[in-house]
């Protein structure tokens, strides 16, 4: 087995109107054997920003600080928070550098991207585990799951969507994506962005 | 009625025996005589269904390099895996529980298998490891325990049963057969369980439980059997440890099948969503979920309220 599927997992991303939504299953495994329901693969990096590492637990974690420290001395130095363009091309090249030994996460970035007129545009991205950027303008998923999550969303995207009927897409799609994956699961976490504010849920999945 | 009379009659079982023996070709060689002797079965004498072998000087050798086989796990032909089946004896019957999740790799192909095969009124055969080998065989094998009765005049034992599946099973050795199963029964002798498997494997015993969350189920069936459990309790614990399998392991879920085999042969108790057990369990009332049982009950597990209050 790949050590891609040792933990489990799986994270998707999509886009609305004028909002994004990015969502993950909650299981940590050890092969079959469920050990968590409350891993949590999403971070917020800054208020708009979200990420998603799903991929190997221990990865999860070093990444998740290894994000939070370059994203850090990049505030210090810029003296402004990163926008989500930015911060996909930050992991874009934190992940290359492992080129030749590589962490074991595909991420999935969603955010609200700062136009020169002032509002917010929806971005998501996912890269592969070296680093490979893929920009989309539907949705992006990534995981144990994701051939899954890529069928169900195929059916059940469509465009402009406004913030509430986003959630019951995402949520929809993830649910029963992960229903099909024996290493998703055990719960799930949705987060919807807007411009004024963020919404996190946890949702009650099957717990088998 | 008079053997001659009984020779032509139209019903009766001495018919109902000639009409299965036409329907299976089966040829007058081996004389009713010799199945009612005390060798009983397990000498196999008509050999069983013949299937078609790699046409190869060494058909065995050739089928373990690309069939599924536990020796070499990166084999070309895969066959569907993942279960949790359990089987225990207790003083009011046999206890049988099974999950119905069928997994290819990590795709999960269905949710609602039957992995309880209904051999007859008497007799239950579990599944696990090859879906079509279990099915298969086992129905197979339901038409043998019938033709036993006829030939008899007598239910089949379930250890007769369980060493014709044995004997079978192990004459394919080495051909990529896969299955892990529990026949279970109630014959003259009382409550019966056999496990066999596709190694040649039969052994009889009061607790089984087979396939990948086997551990699982073991834990919660050790802690909780004793021989003089009522027939709630036994159903009870049945059911509570297929769903802790179902819950840890990947590879089974879903639903949980419930059947009892009394004297009077089984019952099908229910079907039960293992994620409704996690959350409302059995009664509606009680989850059987760590966290759902435990919410509110200490500091560490606050109710949702006061956890939302603190943060």
């Amino acid at each position: 087995m790949s050590i891609m599927q040792y933990n489990g997992g799986s994270v998707i991303a999509m886009v609305g109107k004028d909002c994004v939504a990015i969502a993950s299953d909650l299981r940590l495994g050890s092969q079959a054997m469920g050990i968590s329901s409350h891993f949590e693969k999403i971070f917020p990096m800054t208020d708009r920003v979200y990420v998603g590492l799903p991929g190997l637990a221990t990865d999860v974690t070093t990444l998740h600080h290894q994000f939070r420290y370059r994203l850090n001395m990049y505030t210090i130095k810029e003296e402004r928070e990163i926008e989500p363009e930015t911060f996909a091309h930050l992991v874009s090249s934190t992940l290359y550098e492992k080129r030749f030994g590589p962490y074991f996460i595909e991420p999935v970035i969603a955010g609200l991207q700062k136009t020169a007129s002032g509002d917010f545009k929806p971005y998501i991205a996912a890269t592969d585990l070296i680093g490979c950027l893929n920009f989309a303008k539907d949705f992006v998923v990534a995981g144990t799951a994701s051939d899954k999550l890529f069928g169900v969303a195929e059916g059940l995207w469509e465009p402009d969507l406004e913030p509430e009927d986003l959630f019951e897409t995402i949520a929809q799609t993830l649910l029963n994506a992960v229903d099909r994956d024996a290493y998703s699961g055990w719960g799930a976490v949705v987060y919807v962005l807007t411009k004024d504010k963020v919404i996190k849920r946890e949702l009650k999945g099957r717990m088998d | 009625m008079h053997a001659f009379a009984e020779r032509f009659s139209t019903n009766g079982a001495a018919a109902e025996l000639r009409r299965a023996k036409e329907i299976l070709g089966e040829d007058d060689d081996v004389s009713d005589v010799m199945w009612g002797s005390s060798g009983g079965f397990g000498s196999l004498v008509n050999g069983v269904p013949k299937f078609a072998v790699p046409s190869v000087p060494d058909p065995t050798s050739f089928l373990r390099m690309h069939t599924d086989d536990h020796a070499d796990p990166s084999c070309r032909i895969k066959i569907k895996h993942g279960t949790t089946t359990l089987a225990f004896r207790f003083k009011g019957g046999v206890i049988v529980a099974v999950d119905s999740r069928a997994t290819a790799g990590s795709y999960v192909a269905s949710g609602t298998v039957k992995k309880v095969i209904e051999i007859n009124p008497y007799l239950l055969g579990t599944m696990a490891g090859g879906a079509a080998d279990c099915q298969y065989w086992e129905t197979y094998l339901g038409i043998q325990c019938r033709l036993h009765e006829l030939r008899n005049r007598e239910r089949i034992s379930v250890a007769a049963a369980s060493k014709y599946l044995s004997n079978l099973v192990y004459s394919y050795k080495g051909m990529g057969l896969s299955m892990g199963t529990m026949i279970c029964g109630w014959d003259k002798t009382g409550p019966a369980i056999f496990y066999v498997d596709s190694d040649g494997t039969r052994l009889k015993g009061d607790l089984f439980s087979v396939g990948s969350g086997s551990t699982f189920a073991y834990g919660v069936l050790d802690q909780g059997y004793r021989w003089d459990l009522t027939d709630e309790e036994a159903q009870e614990l049945g059911r509570r440890s297929i769903y802790a399998a179902g819950h840890r392991d990947a590879f089974s879920g879903n639903t949980i099948n419930l059947y009892h085999v009394k004297e009077d042969g089984w019952k099908f108790i229910g079907n039960y969503d293992i994620s409704e057990m996690h959350y409302n369990g059995p009664g509606g009332a009680d989850g059987y979920g760590y966290d759902v049982r435990v919410q509110g009950r200490t500091s560490a597990n606050p109710p949702p309220e006061a956890a939302a209050a603190q943060a």
